[in-house]
């Protein structure tokens, strides 16, 4: 189990260098001028230029640069927008917001979909299967921002239920149909891998024998039937939770919420290519160290996976 | 003495009437309902098994043995399994009539099963341990501790070296013949008045397949229970059985003592099946085997559903189903021409 | 028997209960049932498919926005790109059956001509990531080895950018405001941003499919008979993993279009005056309140091209998968 993990945090780290170098690259060096359109309408101001060209090292090879990036990035150092506010600062405060957010979809989605796919795994073919199958092919099909839209406008226009947007509080109650959207789309996921689950394991021999042992039907259901098809589905909630704090863009924007995806999106839009490097690179970091996690939870699950 | 009884009842087809028999299946009759159409899978299965007593039943797959038991156990899937008619009475009691519940608490404790595959019936998620204890705890209510020094008993009564340690095992993590081994110790936590065991020893090595068949027919006697061997396998059963069922499409086509069914089988499928069995001394011959196929479930010949894989088959054999009917002392056959069979040198 | 995706809604097989569980060990009904009739698995694929309402609901639809894509004057003579101001956001009526937007254009024109751009975007994208994705997949899982391990680990840097994030870095670079690319351009940009981004989830498949053949008796005996690794790629290999890639591009398709409008919805992916459903998204929504007609139409075009695939993918699948039946 140890080498396992130590294998793997060493194959992390090409992974990690290549797609942050990829990022590095697209941002700083493709464009050619670095500073095109970085300042507004106006030309970049020689003092801002000259101050950024020397702590990025932007006069020397992309290889220098991204070293220089790179040593400042472990000593803690994310660099600072052309405003001069630290990018430390813009992740800490936002970023919280995030994983909020991240939280509140991954509860309501295990919820949601692990309830519809049991039941439906469960009762096959009845009335609720039906309609749990249509309303999770809507939900896996639509673009997420179709579905932001529908409820937003639905819920916080049309009938009044809730606001259309978040405060900057935060609060949970405000978090709910946002996270509902951002988790809509894994929430039928999951819904349909705890269906095919607990259908395909329903009919496994151990639960004959469970049953044969005289064992009451919920603890059959409950212990044998269900530690089994689970496997799958936290496997999936924990890929999830990854590529949920990986930030949402586009559910951030709609509900106005100001997390690390709108953040990004905006350094995007304005061309604050410190920012975007610094947020990816850190975004990249969870998404891969979660990814990680899911295979260790995995072997935890299932005795019979064991790492060499 | 009670084989008598028992033939004369199947011959008669009598059901309903209160016996002293441990378990007893009688005129039983199952579907599967598919979207192809209706596969009848048992068609008036009768058979009984006392405590102390080993029934074989015997016969190929496709043959209903399984399905049999799964329905006196409650495990046949349903759809698309149906039953259409007859009983399964343990101690004189129609199970099929009782309420879930009920059915729930004979089974482990009144009639148990043990099956083919260890390792698919054994949850792989569990220890074994965990899950020999787990009936101790649920059925007896006893604390966690108990339950495991009763798991760890049970262990060492069906010979796993090293009980205690085992315990803590993962069903794959055990060897084939210690998993099965287990899996008995699991169906007779609780003390079963009736064993089914389903192709107890098919999975396993020739080897391990004795050392099984051994400690079954140990436990047996010792616990006094009956037991219901079900297989394919014509050389396990000779030692174990005192009596065998032979099923062919759905029916008992021959039920008789040991002794008396290998020294002169009363229908042709039997005398098939026997013929079948590799002999040293015809070593180099072809081996004789039962020619044609086993019918199709959804279309089952007219009269006898062995007709026409049947060397002796004459018209009568296409137009009446033959019953299963009393040929001499404690047997009974469904053909038509068992006495000749019988009566044959 | 019992299907695990929607297309069993509308073919409602038989209801089942469940009473009891465990499968009967031997029913022997399937054995001679089978033998009567030989079918190979793609005739058996075939015949499942043509019961399904649902197959047949959603290749029509497919084949309605084929054509609008490929002859959009067949369905509309209203001119998509131009439109008189006094016609701005004019509900719809019988003249202009889904109304104008702001700038005074024909909706319904729009959301025919829209078709065009999400539908070629999305099919080049596809064919790009299938042919690129499945090589490299066979490439590494045919060769094994240090090649494996490097292709898998240049699969992981792409695979471990988040996909709209990473889509809205690559178009922002190349295809950002400064920059004044032709309407093909821009769509070849988007195309090859989906593309860099998907492929390694194609080459996964593919790699595994091929790691799960290689070592496969046939294989084996065909390498024996001497067959050459690129006859036994085409003739053994690639027929075997052909179905699952199939199905996964039929669904890819339509999570394209998805993806090709949120991008356009961003205003980082196709641009005016490409039209497009995300574009017309886009423009609408600052409309919601006073004229939901204009995101209406688009979303509602949008949504029934993107289910057509998905929903065709999914009858596919479980027609092949003879599991499920």
């Amino acid at each position: 189990m140890g080498r396992y993990l130590l294998r793997r945090l060493l194959q992390l780290i090409p992974v990690f260098i290549g797609t942050t170098f990829l990022i590095y690259w697209l941002v700083w060096s493709v464009p050619g001028d670095p500073f095109a359109g970085k300042c507004g309408e106006r030309a970049c101001p020689d003092a801002y230029v000259n101050m950024m060209t020397e702590k990025f090292k932007l006069d020397q090879s992309i290889w220098v640069q991204y070293g220089n990036y790179m040593q400042n990035l472990f000593q803690g150092d994310f660099g600072s927008t052309f405003g001069g506010r630290p990018i430390g600062d813009i992740i800490a405060t936002s970023y919280p917001n995030t994983l909020k957010l991240a939280m509140v979809a991954l509860i309501i989605e295990a919820v949601i979909g692990l309830t519809a796919g049991v039941l439906t795994g469960l009762r096959r073919n009845g009335f609720l299967d039906n309609l749990v199958l249509v309303s999770t092919l809507f939900l896996l099909a639509l673009p997420i921002f179709v579905i932001g839209f529908v409820l937003q406008w639905l819920f916080g226009v049309q009938w009044g239920i809730v606001k259309p947007t978040v405060s900057n509080e935060m609060r949970i109650s405000e978090l709910i149909l946002p996270g509902f959207v951002l988790g809509s789309a894994s929430m039928a996921y999951i819904a349909r891998v705890a269906r095919t689950s607990i259908a395909e394991n329903r009919r496994a021999d151990y639960v004959r024998t469970a049953i044969a042992k005289g064992l009451p039907m919920r603890r059959v259901v409950g212990v044998h039937l269900l530690r089994n098809s689970l496997i799958p589905v936290v496997t999936l909630l924990g890929t999830d939770l990854g590529a949920l704090m990986g930030g949402a863009i586009v559910t951030e924007g709609i509900f106005q919420i100001n997390g690390i995806g709108r953040q990004v999106f905006r350094a995007i839009v304005t061309k604050e290519s410190a920012t975007v490097v610094s947020i990816v690179v850190v975004l990249v970091l969870v998404y891969l160290l979660m990814n990680l996690l899911v295979d260790l939870l995995y072997a935890a699950l299932d005795p019979r996976i064991r790492y060499e | 003495m009670s084989d008598i009884l028992v033939s004369e009842q199947s011959a008669a087809g009598t059901s309903g009437r209160p016996s002293g028999r441990l378990l007893e299946v009688d005129d039983l009759r199952v579907e599967f309902r598919t979207r192809d159409g209706v596969a009848k899978v048992i068609n008036g299965v009768t058979y009984h098994v006392d405590a102390g007593e080993t029934l074989a039943v015997l016969g190929e797959s496709g043959s209903g043995k399984s399905v049999t038991a799964q329905t006196i156990m409650g495990i046949l899937d349903m759809p698309p399994g149906h039953v259409s008619g007859g009983q399964v009475r343990f101690h004189g009691k129609d199970i099929l009539k009782m309420s879930a519940e009920e059915r729930r608490r004979i089974r482990g404790e009144g009639i148990a099963m043990i099956f083919q595959d260890s390792l698919s019936a054994l949850n792989p998620v569990f220890t074994v341990g965990f899950q020999i204890a787990e009936q101790f705890r649920v059925r007896r209510g006893m604390s966690r501790s108990d339950a495991k020094k009763r798991a760890i008993e049970m262990l060492d009564q069906v010979k796993i070296p090293n009980a205690k340690g085992r315990f803590s095992n993962y069903p794959h993590q055990f060897s084939g013949g210690m998993r099965q081994r287990a899996m008995i110790a699991m169906s007779l936590a609780l003390d079963p008045e009736v064993l089914i065991a389903d192709e107890p020893t098919t999975a396993l090595d020739v080897t391990v397949q004795a050392q099984i068949m051994d400690l079954l027919g140990e436990l047996q006697r010792e616990r006094r229970m009956g037991l219901i061997l079900i297989t394919h396998d014509l050389g396990v059963v000779a030692d174990v059985a005192d009596r065998i069922a032979v099923m062919y499409a759905g029916r008992i086509v021959e039920e008789a003592d040991v002794y008396d069914l290998y020294a002169k089988p009363a229908h042709p499928y039997t005398l098939g099946l026997l013929n079948s069995i590799p002999r040293l001394d015809e070593k180099g011959q072809e081996l004789r085997t039962i020619k044609g196929l086993p019918p199709n479930l959804m279309n089952i010949p007219p009269g006898c559903p062995f007709n026409p894989r049947c060397p002796m088959a004459q018209p009568v054999c296409r137009e009446k189903v033959p019953p299963l009917l009393q040929v001499g002392v404690g047997r009974a056959s469904a053909c038509h021409f068992a006495e000749e069979l019988v009566n044959r040198d | 028997m019992s299907d695990p995706t929607a297309a069993s809604i509308v073919s409602t097989p038989p209801v089942e209960q469940p009473t009891g569980v465990g499968a009967p060990a031997d029913a022997g009904v399937p054995e001679n049932a089978r033998r009567e009739k030989p079918r190979g698995l793609l005739g058996d694929a075939w015949r499942d498919l043509r019961r399904k309402p649902l197959f047949w609901i959603s290749a029509t639809l497919i084949v309605v926005f084929v054509l609008m894509a490929l002859f959009p004057s067949l369905f509309t003579n209203g001119d998509p790109e131009n439109g008189t101001l006094t016609n701005s956001r004019v509900e719809p009526s019988a003249n202009g059956w889904f109304g104008y937007d702001v700038q005074g254009r024909d909706v319904f024109a729009r959301v025919i001509y829209g078709a065009r751009a999400s539908i070629v975007v999305s099919l080049l994208s596809v064919l790009g990531t299938l042919l690129i994705g499945g090589t490299m997949g066979i490439i590494a899982g045919y060769r094994g080895g240090w090649v494996d391990a490097l292709l898998s680990r240049i699969a992981d840097v792409f695979f471990g950018l988040p996909f709209v994030l990473g889509a809205i870095v690559i178009l922002t670079t190349f295809n950002g405001s400064g920059t004044s690319n032709s309407k093909a351009e821009i769509m070849a940009l988007v195309s090859i941003s989906l593309i860099v981004l998907s492929w390694p989830v194609v080459m996964r498949l593919m790699r595994s499919s091929v790691l799960a053949t290689r070592e496969a008796d046939y294989i084996v005996a065909a390498r024996a008979l001497g067959a050459g690794t690129g006859r036994i790629i085409l003739k053994h290999l690639l027929p075997n993993c052909l179905a699952p890639l199939l199905v996964y591009g039929t669904i890819m398709v339509g999570t394209f279009i998805g993806v090709e409008a949120t991008l356009s919805f961003l205003g980082v992916g196709l641009k005016s005056p490409v039209v497009s459903w995300g574009i017309m998204i886009n423009e609408a929504q600052n409309y919601i309140r006073v004229s939901p007609f204009l995101l209406f139409f688009p979303s509602a075009f949008l949504v029934t091209a993107v289910l057509s695939f998905v929903m065709l993918g999914e009858a596919v699948r479980e027609a092949l998968d003879p599991k499920l039946r």
